[in-house]
């Protein structure tokens, strides 16, 4: 199959435009006689789901916390980019385009990630609209921050709960087309399988998480919008129910999966301190704003942060890169501050963690300026630590955090299967090998909003569509799978629990396909991967009944489901023989340790077909054209 | 960070189902590390649970970091625990002694029904937004983000009110099991700006109303709500949310 990434032609600037105006329209009138699942609730689905509606489909929303208002996006502290210039810094759409090409170090294709630049400003405006505290200035104008990679101020943030506002906006809108009974709101269920009839998506088959019913439901197209795979490795800042199955379902169904390896490992979190741990907390990239990283100069000094005078201090970040300082992008600062730590300046009882300061920031601004831009944040991290960041500087160190890889998209969002659209983290999309920070916010907002409404119009529009109920036997088949396997998952009865399984898998994950990778420990990793799925499938303890609330169900069919993607993740890093972004492999570094990228042979995107099981993916390559940011070695000197 | 290890004997609310009637069963917690979540705690306790062959304990997270309102219980009497300003996935192990009993039991109210042990159907919250904890307003169209100037003082205010968490403590705080709290800061938040202020009212009246109708007792001012809300969410709020109800009120009398 040749991927056709349907890149509208002409200048990049009127792409979009042209493309709008050249997609098919659904009349009005009409709208009302199609049907949409949405599966997801957040930041993507959330949107998408309410603008759908608005427009007049009918949409089905489906999420697996109680209520659509608790998706993981709710956790996103930090802010949200847009091409705004209202600080009149020179930002502008075309710099926000090359920041975003430059920082995904040039794996993304330009004419999405124009496109975001462009409707950017449209989700602040919508926002404001909706009732979205962002911080404001004395003077009553919208407040800005800086992220790392940007030397302009574009950020939009609300305290440290950016993400929380902008879902709550989101949540407000779906709140009232479920009112308006446009949006049937199906909270509490897991998405267990897509369901294609005569080669187009027209349903799915989802798991009841509270009486345990498999259910089906039928549409004309299918948007998945369910978030990144993070958890893949067990311990990662994403919130505990993030998962693969959705968009891996897919994949077993035709959808081609776009770079699987490329993994945000974010720099500033909280470091792990044992193995009963749960997850990780971020603690927000702007804090980097203000705060100085730093380790001791001296290898193995163990004394007290306040006891080591400045000129024992190694500023690591603002030494090697100058004019970014603090603020180079988190792939750089992460590695950074692992290298520090493999060469004995770590701190704190593990050896495992570097300091973030806000000595002098306290010092210049005060501390109730400090309080009012992070006070939460602090908090948070007193409550975990019990420690004070006003007193002692912040332990951080880097872990998972994003995934840019998911599912493969044309420019409409359209998977490889027809009818079948992933928005926000859960598709491949816009952000190369690696996401600047404040950008996904952004993503999920331009897909739902503004994008995929368009976009599906377009296909609804150019489609002769069949009546399809969930009496059609494909619903039948599927439903017979899914059931097939949740009996398997609780007759296996074996010793081991499913997150004692998922905390190996983490820790292969972890150790051969996380910061740094080569080629021999990947190859060592998908061995192990295999025998401990191999384990898994004789050995696993599920307690519980099918037909009941069965958490330890659940956490299994996601585990499974990491168990066979971390395997495509090991063979998409192995297959990419050069470094870029997340990925970094170190056969392939510049003499000063950047990530070395082979434009000559990698210039692509790897989407990988599958094969059934027991068979390895097929690869298939979506060529990269750069016209309008040349190729470089990024630098942030 | 200091750890050390305590044994605890924990009180659990059991109760396999809607139907079920539920009651407490006992566990031991041994070799806690003072450094755990209050959840984390749980999954060790589940985990042994699952080795011996037992059911493990339901419960509800998902973030673990006090921001997605999914998580909470009432330990020892207290909505969250008896930390202030805390989510039950915040509250670290170090608040306990070695040696304490520690009751576990779900939010209890009349609009929230146990769906398993410590898990509740908590819907009838969204119920209340659904009547008109929005501005309406589509996407697309509109005006400039910075058209319309807000103080950073009502900006800041809002925020106080917007960042609600929508974890009911403050219902299973209330003797009445009033959703008050919960209700006035959405009311407050969006009252308070410019693009909330045309259907003030009207919301106010709307959400109240619905509120009622979902079975949520009245408010008399008990101010347990704002002792216990892990986000400290403030009964302003309630006085601001009743002017707009009051106005309501008045306007759709006199038309
Ligand atoms: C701690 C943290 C802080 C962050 N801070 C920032 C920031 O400051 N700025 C920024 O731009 N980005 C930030 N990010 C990244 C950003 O929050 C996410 O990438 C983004 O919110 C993802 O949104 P989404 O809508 O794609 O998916 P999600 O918000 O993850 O939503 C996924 C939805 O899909 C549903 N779902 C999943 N699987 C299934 C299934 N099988 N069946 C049914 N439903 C399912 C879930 O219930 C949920 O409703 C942060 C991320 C984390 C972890
Ligand atoms: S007001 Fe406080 S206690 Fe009540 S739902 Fe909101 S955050 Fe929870
Ligand atoms: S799990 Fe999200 S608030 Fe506790």
């Amino acid at each position: 199959m040749q991927l056709d990434a349907k890149i509208p032609s002409g200048p990049i600037q009127d792409k979009w435009d042209k493309h709008r105006f050249e997609l098919k329209l659904v009349n009005p009138a009409n709208k009302r006689k199609y049907d949409i699942i949405v599966v997801g609730t957040g930041l993507a689905g959330g949107a998408a789901a309410a603008t759908l509606a608005e427009l007049g489909y009918n949409v089905k929303n489906f999420c697996i916390q109680d209520s659509p208002r608790r998706a993981h996006s709710i956790a996103a502290q930090g802010g949200i980019n847009a091409a705004k210039n209202y600080q009149n810094d020179g930002d502008s759409i075309w710099r926000l385009f090359y920041d975003t090409v430059k920082g995904g170090d040039f794996r993304a294709r330009e004419a999405n990630v124009y496109r975001l630049a462009q409707v950017s400003r449209n989700i602040i405006d919508q926002g404001v609209a909706q009732g979205i505290p962002f911080a404001r200035e004395y003077g009553g104008q919208l407040a800005n921050r800086s992220f790392g990679g940007a030397q302009v101020s574009r950020t939009f943030y609300a305290r440290g709960q950016t993400g929380q506002q902008l879902l709550l906006g989101a949540y407000a809108s779906l709140s009232r087309q479920i009112a308006a009974g446009k949006v049937k709101m199906y909270p509490r269920r897991e998405m267990l399988d897509l369901v294609i009839v005569d080669g187009k998506a027209r349903g799915i088959v989802t798991r009841n998480l509270v009486n345990g019913e498999i259910e089906k439901y039928a549409a004309h197209a299918v948007v998945m919008a369910t978030g990144g795979y993070g958890n893949v490795f067990f311990l990662s800042t994403n919130a505990m129910n993030c998962n693969v199955n959705a968009a891996y379902r897919c994949y077993r169904k035709g959808a081609f999966f776009g770079n699987p390896c490329y993994t945000q490992i974010h720099p500033t979190c909280i470091p792990v301190h044992g193995d009963y741990q749960s997850k990780l907390t971020l603690m927000s990239e702007s804090l980097r704003n203000d705060g100085r990283v730093w380790v001791p100069k001296n290898p193995g000094d163990k004394r007290a942060p306040g006891e080591i005078p400045d000129s024992e201090r190694f500023y690591y970040l603002e030494e090697k890169y100058p004019s970014f300082g603090n603020l180079v992008p988190r792939d750089v600062a992460s590695r950074n501050a692992k290298e520090q730590c493999d060469n004995g300046r770590g701190v704190g009882e593990t050896g495992l963690a570097v300091y973030l300061d806000f000595r002098d920031a306290i010092e210049r601004d005060g501390q109730d300026v400090i309080a009012k831009k992070y006070g939460n944040l602090f908090q948070m991290y007193e409550k975990i630590t019990a420690q004070d960041p006003y007193q002692v500087p912040m332990m951080i160190y880097p872990a998972v955090h994003y995934t840019m890889g998911g599912l493969w998209v044309d420019y409409n969002l359209m998977t490889t299967v027809p009818g079948l659209f992933a928005t926000g983290e859960c598709n491949f999309s816009d952000h190369g090998a690696n996401r600047l920070g404040a950008s996904a916010l952004m993503q999920g907002l331009a897909d739902g909003y503004f994008v995929i409404p368009y976009t599906i119009g377009g296909y609804l529009a150019g489609e002769s569509m069949t009546p399809v109920t969930t009496d059609h036997p494909a619903f039948q088949d599927s439903m017979g799978q899914v059931k097939e396997r949740v009996g398997k998952l609780m007759s296996i009865n074996g010793k081991r629990t499913v997150d004692d399984f998922h905390k190996a898998l983490g820790h292969i994950m972890w150790e051969y396909c996380g910061m740094a990778r080569n080629n021999d420990g990947l190859e060592k990793a998908r061995g192990m991967i295999q025998e401990l799925r191999a384990e898994f499938w004789e050995n696993a303890l599920v307690p519980g009944e099918t037909e009941n609330v069965n958490q330890s169900l659940e956490k299994a069919g996601r585990v499974a489901d990491f168990l066979e993607f971390a395997e495509m993740m090991v063979i998409d890093a192995r297959h990419r023989q050069e470094s870029c972004g997340g990925h970094f492999n170190e056969a392939f570094q510049t003499e000063e340790g950047e990530a070395l990228r082979d434009d000559e042979n990698y210039c692509y995107v790897a989407a990988w077909e599958d094969r059934g099981p027991g068979e390895d993916p097929v690869l298939h390559k979506e060529p990269l054209e750069f016209e309008h940011v040349k190729l470089t070695q990024r630098s942030y000197k | 960070m200091t750890s050390k290890a305590i044994n605890l004997t924990l009180k659990v609310w059991r109760q396999n189902g809607r139907k079920d009637k539920g009651r407490f069963e006992e566990y031991k917690a041994n070799n806690i590390s003072t450094d755990m979540s209050f959840l984390e705690m749980l999954d060790v306790v589940n985990e042994e649970l699952t080795l011996s062959g037992q059911d493990p304990i339901a419960f509800d997270s998902d973030c673990r970091e006090g921001i997605c309102g999914q998580c909470g219980c009432v330990v020892d009497g207290h909505p969250h625990g008896h930390e202030k300003g805390t989510t039950l996935c915040q509250l670290h192990m170090r608040h306990f002694e070695d040696g304490d009993t520690v009751v576990i039991e779900p939010f209890r109210a009349r609009a929230f029904k146990v769906l398993k042990d410590l898990m509740i159907d908590r819907s009838a919250m969204d119920g209340i937004i659904q009547a008109g904890g929005f501005v309406s307003v589509n996407a697309g169209g509109a005006p400039d983000a910075n058209a319309i100037p807000i103080s950073q003082e009502i900006a800041e205010k809002a925020m106080d009110a917007a960042q609600c968490i929508g974890c009911g403590a403050c219902v299973a705080a209330c003797p009445n099991a009033s959703a008050m709290l919960f209700t006035s800061a959405k009311i407050s938040h969006l009252a308070l700006l410019p693009q909330g202020k045309p259907e003030a009212a009207r919301r106010a009246l709307s959400m109240i109303r619905e509120m009622d109708a979902l079975g949520f007792g009245n408010c008399s001012n008990e101010r347990e709500c704002e002792a216990e809300c892990p986000k400290e969410i403030s009964i302003v709020n309630i006085a601001r949310a009743n002017r707009e109800f009051l106005k309501a009120g008045f306007f759709s009398s006199v038309m």
